[in-house]
């Protein structure tokens, strides 16, 4: 008889504990995401004021890298992935076949390449157009005061020495952007190395991650390397010029990088490549990067959640990115995302609070 | 007595190993000697596992290719392998001879307290993580080799082709000379130990024949200790072949095979570290795990050779 009452008091603990620990998980819902590092930065500050303004939902984000976050998303252990490079069609294929629905590409920002170099007796900005950087990447040029150089850069005493190419050793979208590039300016580029987030590289030395190139460029004379422009910008660092489609040499900026996304037609799914956009002000050598979220989040209190993010993402969110010197998306791009989180295009993107009240408050 | 005693029965026996501790202790050591058989184990099976794709996509030409292509996906092993055997090597080539001649200096020559502050510095680099190896080669050794030393060796002995060619700092020469000043230590701390074993009687005996010091050392002690020095030095090349971090930072990551040590290189654990958390697709992540899977062979096949070595210059000993 006393067994059985110690058996119903154990078995009441667990319920009440078991309720509390249910009560206590849907106080606080927690989405989990991974995958690039680039817009690691910008994805932390706004996870932290989204969390600020919505107690109830806390992201969490780990900066794990693009093929981290495809893979993690397509296994299907994260509630969304990020990168910045779109996945490929095979890799939708594989997302399609582990899960057994779609993924949705949501840009968020955008970044951009940016070349760095070291030449002693040289100031200021030098000008690049693709087809010479590309010359430059496969070996062809090897000389700073190549004639091709020297024409795009008059007034400018260039030495006749070796130039050092230096990239990144480690895959990175930042690759990515720059030989999405090359590939479009220069078809010997694209036949012979391509455009992916590492290469076969021609020549030069590998730096790993953005502060191994800047390293190796700043302690090798005359070298030539490309970098994350934030991570240029964040470290003061000088870099040149590229010339863009309209035959003009633009630098880096947050408003030259914008207007690049606002110069190339962006399809539905947004996964598209904006290297050597149209427009007069663009900047040849940037990219989205994004967001990789399933069309169904099995859990459907996370489902809304990240649908809620998303609209506040490209509402109140793109007006915390130049801060950090991130490039906001253009008003076109936010309009068609706008469309695809099923929002009419001239809805007021506000925090969703207001668009989705909570329950019972 | 007697009788009471030897009529417990077997459980009691137990019990009572039990209560003594035996049992328990026999327990937990075989377990943790059977967890290192299970970790080894559990090893290779993942590495063979994971790169099921890769090994037959490439078959054996994987160990033979030299190309590594990740927009292609088409990947070799063997400029990686050329990059870790030649660091090692050189690195190996470089430590041997410095590191035996500190420790017998520290063993058989120094005062002792000097002997005993300059090896607890010695132990105290080994454990200094291998990163800061790195910095010490980016911010200090690539600049002296660039401006001092590399000028020096292309005046005089550049016409061999290890020293042709532009040298950039970021090079195979500067992996191997970071990689010989990481392993330096093992060499002479476990050198130095193992020459203080030798006893006493065999230096004694050979100063009584006659013998200088120094014969004594060279002649007696060193021979005596072989085995011991052998072993310190494959314990330094296994950390050779495997070290990362600092490989990476100044070998100037570029997989293809120079003859010259001036030029960039790339070994097996560095490209492993550097594109494994990136790998942009499935086969790419396989062959990074191939390529652990080669490393592995390497170090198996290396120290398989070392014992074999060792077993025979005992036998010489004899």
């Amino acid at each position: 008889m006393k067994k059985i009452q110690w058996g119903w008091l154990k078995s009441s603990m667990l319920a009440v504990a078991l309720l509390a620990f249910a009560a206590a998980s849907s106080a606080q819902l927690t989405v989990t995401g991974a995958g690039a590092s680039f817009p690691y930065p910008m994805y932390s500050k706004w996870f932290d004021e989204y969390h600020k303004a919505h107690p109830d939902t806390q992201i969490n984000y780990q900066s794990i890298g693009s093929g981290g976050g495809i893979k993690n998303i397509t296994d299907g252990t994260v509630d969304f992935g990020a990168s910045d490079m779109p996945m490929t069609d095979k890799q939708l294929a594989e997302y399609r076949t582990a899960q057994n629905q779609g993924i949705q590409h949501f840009p968020t920002v955008l970044g951009a390449a940016v070349p760095l170099y070291n030449v002693p007796g040289v100031s200021g900005d030098l000008n690049f157009s693709g087809p010479v950087l590309a010359d430059i990447f496969l070996g062809k040029i090897t000389k700073w005061n190549d004639a091709a150089i020297v024409k795009e850069n008059p007034g400018v005493k260039l030495p006749a020495t070796e130039i050092v190419v230096v990239h990144r050793s480690d895959p990175s979208g930042t690759t990515f952007m720059w030989t999405d590039f090359l590939s479009k300016v220069s078809p010997e580029w694209k036949s012979k190395v391509g455009a992916n987030t590492a290469v076969n590289w021609p020549v030069g030395l590998g730096g790993k991650g953005s502060e191994g190139v800047t390293g190796t460029v700043k302690q090798t004379a005359n070298s030539l390397g490309y970098v994350e422009l934030l991570y240029a910008k964040q470290n003061k660092l000088a870099y040149g010029k590229v010339k863009n489609s309209s035959g003009k040499f633009i630098k880096a900026e947050v408003d030259s990088v914008s207007a690049a996304a606002a110069g190339v037609e962006v399809p539905a799914d947004f996964r598209v490549s904006i290297t050597d956009p149209k427009g007069d002000k663009a900047y040849p050598v940037s990219s989205f990067t994004w967001l990789l979220v399933p069309e169904k989040i099995k859990d459907p209190a996370k489902d809304k959640a990240v649908h809620d993010f998303l609209v506040w993402m490209i509402g109140p969110g793109q007006t915390l990115t130049a801060a950090l010197d991130y490039a906001p998306l253009p008003k076109s791009v936010v309009d068609m995302e706008k469309k695809a989180l099923g929002l009419a295009a001239d809805a007021p993107v506000k925090s969703p609070a207001k668009a989705a009240p909570k329950k019972g408050k | 007595m007697a009788t009471s005693q030897a009529v417990v029965r077997p459980a009691n026996r137990f019990f009572r190993r039990v209560r003594e501790g035996n049992e328990i202790a026999y327990t937990i050591t075989v377990i943790c000697a059977a967890s290192i058989l299970l970790v080894t184990v559990l090893l290779v099976f993942q590495l063979w596992n994971n790169s099921g794709i890769a090994r037959h996509k490439f078959g054996w030409s994987f160990i033979g290719s030299q190309t590594w292509d990740p927009v292609n996906e088409d990947f070799g092993a063997l400029p990686l392998a050329f990059g870790t055997l030649v660091s090692s090597a050189l690195a190996l080539l470089i430590a041997v001879p410095s590191g035996l001649m500190a420790a017998i200096f520290l063993a058989e020559l120094a005062p002792p307290k000097a002997s005993d502050v300059l090896t607890f510095l010695i132990e105290l680099l080994a454990a200094v993580p291998s990163v800061i190896y790195g910095l010490l080669g980016i911010f200090l050794l690539v600049p002296i080799l660039k401006d001092h030393v590399v000028p020096v060796l292309k005046s005089t002995l550049g016409w061999l082709p290890i020293f042709s060619g532009p040298f950039y700092g970021y090079s195979m020469l500067a992996a191997g000379l970071v990689l010989a000043i990481m392993i330096i230590p093992f060499i002479v701390s476990v050198s130095r130990e193992v020459l203080l074993a030798v006893p006493v009687e065999q230096r004694e005996a050979a100063l009584g024949l006659g013998a200088t010091r120094w014969e004594a050392t060279w002649q007696i002690v060193i021979p005596y200790a072989s085995r011991g020095i052998y072993g310190s030095i494959f314990l330094a090349l296994a950390r050779a072949l495997g070290e990362t971090m600092a490989v990476t930072m100044v070998i100037g990551n570029n997989p293809k095979i120079a003859m010259s040590l001036l030029a960039p290189g790339y070994s097996i654990a560095a490209v492993i570290a550097n594109e494994f958390s990136e790998a942009s697709s499935a086969m790419h992540a396989a062959s990074l795990t191939e390529l652990g899977l080669v490393l592995f062979a390497i170090t198996v096949i290396i120290n398989g050779a070392a014992r074999l070595m060792m077993l025979t210059t005992a036998e010489h000993a004899k």
